[in-house]
């Protein structure tokens, strides 16, 4: 049931309301459209992204698959802090590049030995040559949790967590709160305080409706696993970017996935593990 | 009984164990090999071989050996009677696209964790499309393995430095 207020501001503001604004006003949450109202979603948002962009993009729905959940290895005994994922992550998804900035991944710089010693992490690091004796680096980016504290707090459920595991976020219903972005404590989150600015010629037009497409002013944004590509068959681009291959992926469920030996045979952690946000993202040392 | 005299017949016979080392296949990517310098038996079928170890004066002067080099040199890992395969210890000839098992020979603990892709890197499709696994020259120097230190790509804006556009 709408309420009276949006009911006299559809018919007030009719003349100011182009059709394609009525649609994206009355739509649904992505989770309970019908297949139906998902193509009409898609097509209208097409067309919005070909008019603004002057692209043609692919929007997918792929659903999640049974029996899959998805899950990630990083080798902290590999990574060098070159940031390589970070930007390559930035284009794959389409984030916002200057004002506002938006990075999914943020690579953290600890000293040798203080890895637990979250407070003295420095993300701002910027030396000539990486990496820099007597430090170790870590990337932190959602852990897609199987107990999000961030899909707890959202006070519309624009936010939830998938059958495969990954926890996306319905741009269209976010209204901007913020709160997941207080809830999450690995600062997993970030928002598009302004339009989002990102030029024309560096879209990727491959997108998922919960993932890659181009989001909005005012609405949250995080790591959907590249969800895009791994509905796919393929890996996410940070994993493809990393020059020393830290970066693993796999299906928890598998017990011939990558991510399942690297669980059973080398030293794993989870980062802030006794705050029971169960998270899939476990970070290992290979040597 | 007959197996082993069909070996040794074979052994005899060809002057090689017809049960050549047997490994899995895996979609490897191609050897970074100096473009223009494979086959190397281009210039190397010619030429005598000079078994003897040596510092390479006229040829090859890029390559400095920083790899165990006090203890080994070319022809331990390149093999003298055809150049285009390289050569394991046990003698087996292999191509360069197997060079993991050369590498495997003394870095067993890597080459475990390659085999089941936790060293090295994967990329593609781990489903339902073409995937490709790194090699371990693709990423190391086999002269040189250790890996280099790179230039960062740039850190974050800091909040206070990052105009919202209003």
């Amino acid at each position: 049931m709408m309420s009276m207020g949006a009911l006299a501001a559809l018919s007030l503001g009719s003349s100011a309301c182009t059709q394609v604004q009525k649609e994206e006003f009355l739509q649904k949450r992505f989770r309970e459209m019908t297949e139906a109202e998902k193509k009409t979603t898609i097509r209208r948002l097409e067309e919005t992204y070909f008019r603004k962009y002057g692209k043609k993009f692919r929007i997918g729905t792929q659903p999640a698959e049974s029996a899959v959940l998805w899950g990630y290895g990083l080798d902290l005994s590999r990574c060098i802090g070159c940031r390589r994922c970070v930007y390559a992550c930035v284009k794959e998804n389409n984030q916002s590049r200057i004002s506002p900035q938006l990075h999914w991944i943020r690579v953290v710089r600890l000293k040798d030995g203080s890895l637990i010693n979250l407070e003295n992490a420095e993300h701002y690091y910027n030396p000539e040559t990486v990496p820099e004796p007597g430090f170790q680096y870590m990337p932190v980016q959602c852990q897609h949790c199987e107990t999000p504290p961030c899909v707890r707090v959202c006070p519309v459920h624009a936010t939830w967590k998938e059958p495969d595991g990954i926890v996306v976020v319905d741009y269209n219903w976010c209204i901007g709160c913020r709160y997941c972005i207080a809830a999450c404590p690995y600062k997993g989150r970030v928002f598009n305080w302004a339009e989002p600015n990102i030029p024309a010629e560096e879209l990727n037009t491959e997108v998922h409706y919960l993932g890659n497409r181009p989001r909005m002013k005012n609405v949250v944004e995080k790591c959907t696993f590249c969800i895009q590509r791994v509905r796919n068959g393929r890996y996410p681009a940070c994993v493809e970017a990393c020059p020393t291959g830290t970066r693993k992926f796999g299906n928890l469920l598998d017990p011939d996935s990558e991510i399942r030996y690297l669980i059973e045979n080398k030293r794993v952690f989870r980062l802030k593990e006794d705050l029971n946000t169960e998270s899939k993202f476990y970070y290992f040392f290979s040597a | 009984m007959k197996i082993v005299s069909l070996c040794l017949f074979a052994i005899i016979a060809f002057g090689v164990p017809v049960f050549a080392a047997h490994h899995d296949e895996y979609p490897v990517a191609t050897p970074p090999l100096t473009e223009g310098i494979f086959p190397c038996s281009n210039c190397h079928a010619g030429m005598d071989v000079n078994t003897k170890r040596r510092q390479l004066k006229d040829e090859h002067t890029n390559i400095k050996l920083h790899h165990a080099e006090n203890d080994r040199w070319c022809l331990d890992c390149h093999n003298p009677a055809n150049r285009d395969k390289l050569k394991l210890a046990n003698g087996d000839t292999i191509p360069f696209t197997d060079s993991y098992l050369l590498c495997g020979q003394c870095h067993g603990n890597i080459y475990r964790d390659w085999k089941v892709g936790i060293h090295g890197k994967r990329i593609g499709y781990f489903k339902g499309g073409k995937r490709v696994y790194f090699l371990c020259v693709n990423c190391h120097n086999p002269h040189d393995p250790k890996f280099k230190p790179l230039k960062p790509e740039p850190p974050p804006i800091r909040p206070e430095e990052q105009a919202h556009g209003r």
